[in-house]
């Protein structure tokens, strides 16, 4: 079971140095910006600037092709899925039709169409790599601390700490539980039926929950000894303070969003048209 | 006073969301591309009814959005909220159920089915679909049809999954008419 997953990569740059607060306020400004926005210049703009903060990260595409590979794979399918429902939705988005060729009854390939699936593309792409670069470079530890920076209470923070200090205690033992599992039959691949297989399944997600609520009793048992939620605050071990580049890029962040937006919606539609 | 969060809700909420995590990313049985038979929900509605729709909520709000960060690099947020959604009112409702009485037997377990098929009902044919129109302007028709699939499968799955892992769990309480005067 060799499944990669994306993780903390160490390394020396701008990108990391950044308090992790900075990052995540950067990281909801932009999927807010590309959430909101349908408008071609604007998703190119960001995916320009994205591509630049990217190489400044200093992290290598080969560190994170496992997870593009599989992002392509589902954009892909996305894309696919969307052409086969809906074969008009550039027309009826963008109001006209310039057909390039018919296919048969209601699929044909318009310019509209394509330029739609285009959007959709680049929509994504924009947030791909603000989402990777916030993972790969914040330290797990400090994203709690970040949390608790812009707002987010503390307690809930620290769930959110707690998660990513376990996820690795849970992976191996879901691995120990499965191969153990497997040792005794149970299938879970295309081999079964698929009622057997939800059963196997069942065998496998079983142990691995009621193990984990010991784990939850055992831990709030701790917490609870050392006096935890006892204050109105707390302070972080990885809390790091802001500095003068921590501010430059929060505003420009922000004066991004707020441009983006204001040119979108200036005409009153999230589209932009060519075909007009 | 108002002490909040509990310490153990505060816990459950983070190592509930660490399970969500692994579950969505590795006990997924795929039935067709990019549709999976989840195990997370029957999960999700376990922990709901236990701990409450706060941790409900943020268990499946938590725990969806880093399974898709850590693992496609970026957050599909329509479907997020719907999990948030599922989680805090299965939640909510589920209180009557009272699973630390020790007992689930048909009378719960209907109510439970009841009130998990619907709320999912809700969140996968109305929520994420309209969220997904708004926020990703993708057809109608194909996000309609992605979440009525969505719905029947998850539906099941809680019907079945979740209703088993509830009865296990009762099992281990101890029952509160457990002690008899001699």
């Amino acid at each position: 079971m060799a499944v990669e997953m994306l993780a903390y990569i160490k390394k020396q740059s701008r990108v990391h140095e950044l308090s992790g607060a900075t990052k995540l306020i950067i990281f909801l400004c932009w999927s807010t910006a590309a959430m909101l926005t349908y408008d071609t210049w604007i998703l190119l703009a960001l995916l320009v600037i994205s591509f630049v903060i990217f190489r400044l990260s200093k992290v290598k595409i080969s560190e994170i092709r496992f997870v593009l590979m599989f992002i392509l794979f589902f954009l892909l399918l996305n894309n696919i899925a969307i052409y086969l429902f809906s074969p008009q939705e550039g027309v009826k988005i963008y109001g006209t039709s310039h057909v390039l060729w018919e296919i048969a009854g209601r699929y044909n390939v318009t310019l509209e169409q394509l330029f739609y699936h285009f959007n959709i593309t680049l929509k994504y792409f924009v947030v791909i790599p603000a989402a990777l670069l916030f993972i790969v470079t914040t330290h797990p530890s400090e994203f709690a601390s970040s949390l608790n920076r812009i707002g987010v209470p503390y307690k809930i923070a620290y769930s959110v700490s707690l998660t990513l200090r376990y996820i690795p205690d849970i992976q191996r033992e879901f691995r120990t539980i499965a191969q153990a599992q497997q040792a005794r039959g149970a299938d879970l691949s295309k081999n079964e039926k698929l009622t057997k297989r939800i059963k196997n399944a069942a065998v496998i997600v079983m142990p691995l929950i009621f193990s984990s609520l010991e784990r939850i009793e055992v831990i709030s048992n701790a917490m609870e000894l050392r006096g935890f939620g006892k204050k109105k605050k707390r302070t972080w071990y990885n809390a790091t303070a802001f500095r003068r580049a921590d501010y430059i890029t929060i505003v420009t962040g922000v004066v991004l969003l707020i441009l983006s937006l204001v040119i979108t919606f200036y005409d009153g539609s999230r589209f932009y048209n060519p075909f007009y | 006073m108002n002490k909040g969060l509990s310490v153990k809700t505060i816990v459950a909420i983070g190592i509930g969301a660490a399970i969500y995590v692994i579950l969505g990313r590795f006990a997924s049985i795929p039935i067709a591309p990019n549709t999976y038979v989840e195990t997370t929900y029957p999960f999700l509605a376990l922990m709901a009814v236990i701990f409450g729709p706060i941790a409900g909520a943020l268990i499946g709000f938590i725990g969806h959005a880093l399974k898709d960060a850590i693992s496609y690099g970026s957050v599909w947020w329509s479907w997020v909220l719907v999990s948030l959604f599922v989680g805090f009112f299965i939640g909510l409702i589920a209180k009557r159920i009272n699973i630390e009485a020790g007992v689930f037997a048909s009378k719960q377990i209907l109510l439970f089915n009841v009130i998990q098929a619907s709320v999912q009902a809700v969140g996968w044919i109305l929520v994420a679909p309209i969220l997904d129109i708004l926020i990703y302007a993708e057809p109608a028709n194909k996000v309609f049809t992605q979440g009525v699939i969505a719905a029947i499968s998850n539906i099941a799955m809680v019907g079945i999954l979740g209703t088993l892992l509830l009865v296990v769990y009762a099992k281990t309480r101890s029952q509160g008419n457990s002690l008899s005067k001699e």
